[in-house]
This record gives structure tokens, C-alpha cells and sequence, in this order.
């Protein structure tokens, strides 16, 4: 039995006093009991299931799940794409209806730079579509956020010339040069080599460490989940339901039950795959 | 019981030397890149031709049915000096992009309602299937009936020719666009003409500029064909008129002359203006290769 810790009067206080101002700050995004539907041409697909989490400023949210758990199509609700049929999802109070610029996707697929603009064109393209920048100014932010992803040797080169890491820095530079309260990135090293993709993660990290923008990614990796969020949202899969939500200090580091955190977390992915396999759905 | 299975061998690092090997790179000879030149092993194949066309004529010695290649190149040479061709040829382009204008225009406007609505999408459908194999010159009787003898029927079977074509190969790169492109412009707040302009346009240009060239093609054809049916109608007629007032006059040089002139165009058009949008667009994109 855990023997419960003598503490000062100052340190109950003091810890009294920041459950308080972690509970006063309002999450950046809300959601709540949603439950979010599809359809194909055979079958109405519920992908998730009364799905609840909430995204404070400056966190790097992950959204963790085997495939099958809905999480890309979680993403695409907070997106605007896709309307829950039941539950809520708020940014800054505000139902998410439509996409909008403040909350920017980074995709998986090289194809979501529009291969008729060059790398800065591409950048200043969502500037100035969105109205956020004109003229000079867009170009002035777009070549402040190209150097941050070290391309400025590439600013005008088409993106058909560039290898696929390079094409998902234009993306997230793209993302970042929006300045959006919060940055959706579904899965965007999964179409990378390991080498690039571990170099990426840590670029990633590198960005955030100089401008703590929120970020809600979503994986199917474990050791990236662990790595890359300070928050991991585990879902189950068939349909997507919160298994479990952890912290996470990106060092993967033996928790109090003597097991290292990822290991933690593919026991839970794990014996739900067991579970399925005893009851199989449908 | 590993040891049975796998052959051991002993593991080995090398250091690499420079400077150890032969030639890396080697220019080719001179013949060898003006053989690899497209331009020049398709101009000997012309050159051939021409000889052969030229012996075969000679043999022959029938101007009436096959002038020399001599021939046809001096009446080609006359015809353009004294401008009868330029002229021929300029009434007949003129006509050309009138029909050609109008049929794109409409192929957009077209093309526009059948990706903002459900019906408009079934309309087109419909009709490109009806139209599309339809010969352009089969309307020609019902064109001449409707706007009588003149370009108002010329230029009616030519936005026919142009226009199903174009439509057909637009909506179908309208649809092939991918669903992260469509996200992406969605994100960044694109709706409606200026979604269409920025993101549907561009990302199915390939397809688009197929259409374009396949409705040029056929507009071509069905002009030249058209104009030789009743080129009679006005005192200057086009290319299409020339070859056959050539005929009846039994200058069969000067026919020829006119079919010349019919495919140095076409070429020009082809190998010239359209392969310069190419290389300008698809190409400088990475969207064509």
C-alpha cells in the first residue's frame, strides 16, 4: 500500500493553489462526447464513439491509435471537413463549424503543395488566400518561416524538385507561417524514411522549443507518440472510444510501476487487439 | 543447429581507394550526339521521303495525277509570294479562332454548372456522351439550313468540334483533383470562383490542356473539310476553298501546295504553341513528364 506523503502547509497550499490555475485556464479546444459519422456506399461508418479530450496553449496533443480508431477522421472534425452527429467541439468557446484558417492541417501526402507554385509561392498562397497577409508583408512572413525550416537556399524551386522531408517542411513552414491557434498534423512523417522521419521529428521539436505553438498530431507510432507529445490520447479502435490519456516528457522514461511509458502504452493497444480477437465485432 | 543451415563466412572492411579506376565519364563523339538529335534523324526521314516522292514522280511523268516534289515546292513557293496563301490561310485561321473562342467558353461555362450541381454534372454527362461522337461535318447540311452559306455555319460546327472534347477532358481533371489538394484550399478559406480558379483550374490543368489540343485537332479538320463542301459562298474563301478551286482548275501542284500548307500550320500549332504552353506549365511543374 502507497504511503501517502507528509507535506508543509506551504506545499499543500502552493500545490492547492496551481490545481487552481490549471483548472481556471480554459482549454484552447473542447471536445465533447463526440461521436462522428461517415458514410461509404455500403455502410454508415461511426469512426468515433463519445470521444472527449481538451488541448490547452502550447501543448503538443497527441492522438494515438492503432488504425481503425478514427483518429485521422477525429482530426478532420476539428478540421471543419466533417460535422459530429452528437457532442460538441469548441476552439477559444466557438463551435467548429467550417474549416477555417485558424486551425491549419499538415497532411501526410507530398501532394498538399500545389505543385504549380514554388516553395515561397506556396507559403504566401495561404497567406493571401486567407487574407491574413498582403503583397509584401506575405512575402516578408513567408521567407521568415522558410529559414526557419532551413530552405531558403530552395524558396523558388518547385516543389517536383524537392525530396519528400523537404516537402514536409514546405508544409509545416506553410502551417506555421499562419500562425494558427492550433496546428493539425495527421500523420505527416508516415510516408517518410526512418532516417528522415527521426531527423523530422526532432526539427519539430526544435520549432516548437522557439515558438510553443499547440499542435494536435495524429500517429499510429507508438515511439513517435511518445517522443513528440507532452499529452498522448490513446484510442481504441472499431469504433474510436478514449482509452486512456497520458503525459508524456519525450524520454520515454520508467514510470512508477517500473515499465518504460511506451511500453505501458502498447500493453493497452495490445490487449485490446487480444480483446477483439475473443469478442470480434460485426 | 543454426551452423548447419547458414555458410559462415569471415566479415571484411575495406578501405576505399581514389584514383584507382579508369574513366568515369566520357564525351561522346560527334556523330553520336547528332544521331541522338530527334530533330535531325526525323529531318533525314523528311529528306527520304521527299527523294522518294521526287523519283516516283519523275518514273510516273503524270503532273495531272502526282506533280514532282520539285513542283509542288516551287507552286508552294509562288502561292506564298504573291500572298494568295497567306490570305487563304488567314481567312481560314480567322474563322478557326472564332469557332475555337466561343467553343472554350463554353466548354467552361459548361463544365462550371456540372461541378456546382448534381444535374448539371448529369447534363454533361449526357450530352458529351450524345455529341462526342458525333463528326462535326454530319451537322453541316443542318448548319447551312439554320445560318445559311457563310461563317455562321462554320463557325457552328466548329464550337461542335471543340467544345465536347474540351468539356469531357476539363470535367474529367475537375474530378481527379486529390481530396488533400481540395482540403488544403478549403483550409485557407477558397470557396466558390475562387476556389475553381485557384485550386481546380491549375491542379487539373494537364487535363484541360489535353482537351485543348484534342478540340484544336479537331477543329482543324472539320474546317478544312467544311470550307471544301461550300468554300463558294464569298469571294475569298479559305485553305480548304483554295484546294478545291485548284482541283477544278486541274492544278494539281497548287492542290498539293494547299495540303502543305494545311500541315505546316497544324504542325506549327502543335509543335510550336501548345509545346510551349507545355513546357511553360505541366512540364515546369513536375505535372507531365
Amino acid at each position: 500500500m502507497p504511503q501517502r506523503p507528509l507535506r508543509s502547509g506551504l506545499a499543500a497550499r502552493i500545490e492547492r493553489w496551481g490545481t487552481k490555475t490549471m483548472t481556471a485556464a480554459s482549454p484552447l479546444l473542447e471536445v465533447k462526447g463526440v461521436t462522428l459519422q461517415y458514410k461509404t456506399k455500403e455502410h454508415l461508418v461511426t469512426a468515433t464513439y463519445r470521444v472527449d479530450f481538451q488541448v490547452y496553449k502550447s501543448d503538443r496533443f497527441v492522438i494515438l491509435g492503432p488504425s481503425g480508431c478514427g483518429k485521422s477522421t477525429l482530426l478532420k472534425g476539428v478540421g471543419g471537413y466533417l460535422q459530429p452527429s452528437e457532442g460538441s467541439m469548441r476552439l477559444n468557446g466557438e463551435v467548429i463549424k467550417k474549416p477555417g484558417s485558424d486551425r491549419v492541417f499538415v497532411f501526410q501526402e507530398f501532394d498538399q503543395l500545389l505543385p504549380w507554385k514554388t516553395v515561397k509561392q506556396n507559403v504566401m498562397f495561404a497567406l493571401t488566400s486567407s487574407g491574413k497577409f498582403k503583397g509584401r508583408a506575405a512575402e516578408d512572413k513567408a521567407i521568415q518561416y522558410i529559414e526557419k525550416v532551413n530552405l531558403i537556399k530552395f524558396a523558388d524551386s518547385f516543389p517536383h524538385t524537392l525530396s519528400g522531408g523537404m516537402k514536409q517542411r514546405v508544409a509545416i513552414a506553410r502551417g506555421m507561417a499562419m500562425e494558427p491557434d492550433v496546428l493539425l498534423m495527421d500523420e505527416p512523417f508516415a510516408a517518410l524514411d526512418a532516417l528522415t522521419r527521426r531527423k523530422m521529428q526532432e526539427e519539430l521539436l526544435q520549432l516548437w522549443d522557439d515558438t510553443h505553438f499547440t499542435v494536435l498530431f495524429v500517429t499510429h507510432s507508438i515511439l513517435e507518440a511518445v517522443l513528440i507529445g507532452n499529452r498522448i490520447l490513446l484510442l481504441s479502435p472499431h469504433p474510436g472510444r478514449v482509452k486512456a490519456e497520458l503525459n508524456s516528457d519525450g524520454k520515454d522514461n520508467v514510470g512508477a510501476d517500473g515499465r518504460k511509458l511506451s511500453d505501458r502504452i502498447h500493453d493497452m493497444l495490445f490487449a485490446d487487439q487480444i480483446e477483439e480477437r475473443v469478442t470480434p465485432h460485426g | 543447429m543454426a551452423d548447419n543451415v547458414l555458410v559462415q563466412r569471415p566479415e571484411f572492411v575495406r578501405e576505399i581507394e581514389i584514383s584507382a579506376y579508369g574513366v568515369v565519364e566520357k564525351p561522346l563523339t560527334t556523330w553520336e550526339k547528332i544521331f541522338n538529335n530527334t530533330a535531325v534523324r526525323k529531318g533525314l526521314l523528311l529528306l527520304m521521303l521527299a527523294t522518294i516522292w521526287q523519283v516516283y514522280s519523275t518514273v510516273l511523268d503524270n503532273p495531272l495525277l502526282f506533280p514532282k516534289f520539285s513542283d509542288t515546292v516551287s507552286a508552294f513557293y509562288d502561292n506564298l509570294m504573291n500572298g494568295v496563301l497567306l490570305q487563304r490561310s488567314w481567312f481560314s485561321i480567322k474563322v478557326l479562332l472564332m469557332g475555337y473562342a466561343a467553343g472554350l467558353l463554353l466548354a467552361g461555362a459548361l463544365t462550371s454548372f456540372a461541378i456546382s450541381t448534381r444535374i448539371g454534372n448529369d447534363l454533361l454527362e449526357t450530352l458529351t456522351a450524345m455529341f462526342n461522337p458525333l463528326p462535326a461535318i454530319a451537322l453541316l447540311p443542318l448548319a447551312l439550313i439554320w445560318f445559311g452559306l457563310g461563317n455562321g455555319s462554320l463557325v457552328f460546327v466548329l464550337i461542335h468540334s471543340v467544345l465536347w472534347p474540351v468539356a469531357l477532358n476539363t470535367h474529367s481533371g475537375f474530378m481527379s483533383v486529390s481530396q488533400t489538394m481540395r482540403m488544403v484550399g478549403r483550409n485557407y478559406g477558397l470557396a466558390g470562383p475562387r476556389y475553381v480558379a485557384k485550386i481546380l483550374i491549375p491542379a487539373a490543368f494537364p487535363n484541360i490542356l489535353t482537351g485543348m489540343k484534342i478540340g484544336w485537332a479537331f477543329a482543324w479538320r472539320t474546317l478544312i473539310a467544311a470550307e471544301l463542301v461550300f468554300g463558294v459562298s464569298s469571294g475569298s474563301g479559305g485553305l480548304g476553298w483554295f484546294i478545291y478551286e485548284n482541283k477544278n482548275q486541274l492544278e494539281i501542284a497548287n492542290v498539293f501546295a494547299g495540303l502543305f500548307s494545311v500541315i505546316i500550320i497544324g504542325l506549327f500549332v502543335e509543335n510550336f504553341i501548345f509545346r510551349n504552353i507545355e513546357l511553360k506549365t505541366v512540364r515546369k511543374w513536375g505535372m507531365q513528364s
